[in-house]
């Protein structure tokens, strides 16, 4: 189990380092002539208005939301996709009664409109 | 411990991880020159041509010169995150390769939940986009960095439903497994591999992949057109390069995968002697993934942008439940076999 493991960790290890010293590196060795131009917004060459953190579309939340539901089915398909084969025909029955239900919750969702992106 | 670490296996895995790591570095680096090249002669220019033999050195020119090149951080930026924002895309990107078999034996560890782990791994760098879009403190890539998180999000899901198909012919999450249980043929001539037996998950699987890595013609996060560069907009010299290599790292993965799972990963005819047989299957796999890469270059050249409307309803309202069926009718007949 563990033996299984530990070559991830030793790879983890080697890629932050790598990313790590990338970024040192160039902090290091890049040349430095700053002017309050050149660190300002870049905003296609205007004066910068106002601040970035605004408020952004509620729409994107509801994206998260509707991924976090389908995505925990969608884990929950993973297991009983592997030992299908052993469960049969009962497999079969109990997955076709929760794809019904996540159906029913979709088909609520489509209704309601939540799939639509321009309103 | 100090047992394990001095033995003959510990030193084989650690020569296996530098070589992997050596080699995607190099390929992901030679990646751009082909892009480049591709991109080019599809537009009727030749391309790099003065950095070394047909610009060959080019890829070594690029990184030299990011490495040199001045390290702008926004005085409005989150100079924290800012710097972090490309690390965290970054590991995850690189750390899949982890599990990919490019033959036999050559790969670094075979997770009994390799491909879970993969999903998992890959899904992480989403973080990195939204972290870098936000730090920077700059309406451009704050706006590329919604759009790409909920792309990414939306086609993560139709692409882990496509693979559920797979599993339940194949039965098993180990990368490794997966790969030899496509060796051999039906009919003596018909490879065993997925994607005759999944054709529909093969498409949406591809689909989602490209939407997945923020490819045209599903590049709404970085559209040049209307943000600039999207969530790495305000990024310049190594970090930029660092954003870029994540990625091109997905791309590589995703196209890994696919060959992995639908086209049956490193088997392929073999032939000839000993020694050609050690290397022939890492050649089929490496050739594998190329076709897709070579594909993938050719959408970016022909393709018009989605409109994010579109790129929206098309997840949602097509790959989706396309997804759905195709896992209750693969499961039909599976258990009616």
């Amino acid at each position: 189990m563990l033996q299984s493991w530990a070559p991830i960790l030793a790879f983890l290890i080697l890629v932050s380092g790598f990313a790590v010293v990338s970024v040192i590196m160039s902090y290091v060795l890049g040349v430095k002539n700053p002017n309050p131009r050149k660190l300002a917004p870049y905003e296609c060459g205007m004066q910068p208005t106002g601040t970035a953190r605004e408020r952004f579309s509620v729409k994107f939340y509801l994206v998260a939301m509707l991924f976090l539901l389908f995505d925990i089915e969608a884990v929950f398909l993973f297991p009983w996709a592997v030992v299908y084969r052993d469960l049969g025909l009962f497999g079969f029955f109990e997955m076709v009664l929760f794809i019904a239900a996540i159906l029913a919750g979709y088909i609520y969702v489509w209704k309601k409109g939540a799939l639509e992106w321009e309103r | 411990m100090i047992e394990y670490v001095t033995s003959a296996d510990f030193l084989l895995m650690m020569a296996k991880i530098v070589g992997i790591f050596g080699g995607v570095m190099g390929a992901l680096a030679y990646l751009t020159w082909l892009e480049r090249k591709l991109m080019a002669r599809v537009q009727m220019r030749p391309g790099p041509t003065r950095v070394g033999p047909f610009g060959l050195l080019q890829p070594i020119a690029d990184g030299l010169k990011f490495l040199f090149k001045e390290d702008v951080i926004p005085t409005n930026a989150n100079k924290f995150l800012f710097v972090l924002a490309p690390i965290v895309a970054l590991i995850p990107a690189l750390l899949s390769f982890s599990v990919i078999p490019f033959g036999p034996r050559l790969q670094v560890t075979d997770l009994s939940v390799g491909l879970l782990f993969i999903f998992a791994i890959t899904s992480l760098g989403v973080y990195g986009i939204v972290l870098g879009g936000w730090a920077s403190n700059s309406k451009y890539p704050l706006m590329g960095a919604m759009r790409s998180s909920a792309q990414m999000i939306s086609y993560e899901l139709s692409l882990t439903l496509s693979v559920v198909g797979v599993l339940m012919i194949a039965n098993t999450l180990s990368l490794g497994e997966l790969v030899t249980a496509q060796q051999g043929t039906w009919f003596g001539f018909i490879p065993r591999w997925n994607i005759f037996l999944q054709p529909v998950a093969f498409v949406i699987y591809v689909v989602s992949a490209i939407a997945e890595t923020n490819r045209l013609p599903f590049d709404l996060a970085e559209s040049e057109q209307e943000l600039v560069a999207g969530w790495h907009t305000e990024y310049s010299s190594m970090k930029f390069a660092m954003f870029m290599l994540a990625e091109y790292a997905n791309m590589v993965t995703v196209s890994a995968l696919a060959t992995i799972l639908f086209l049956g990963g490193w088997t392929g005819p073999m032939f000839g002697p000993e020694w050609l047989q050690m290397v022939l299957p890492t050649v089929w796999f490496v050739g594998k993934i190329s076709v897709f890469i070579f594909f993938y270059v050719l959408l970016r050249s022909t393709f018009p942008r989605f409109r994010y409307d579109q790129l929206m309803r098309f997840s949602w309202k097509v790959l989706l439940p396309l997804a759905l069926a195709n896992i209750l009718i693969t499961s039909l007949i599976v258990a009616l076999s």
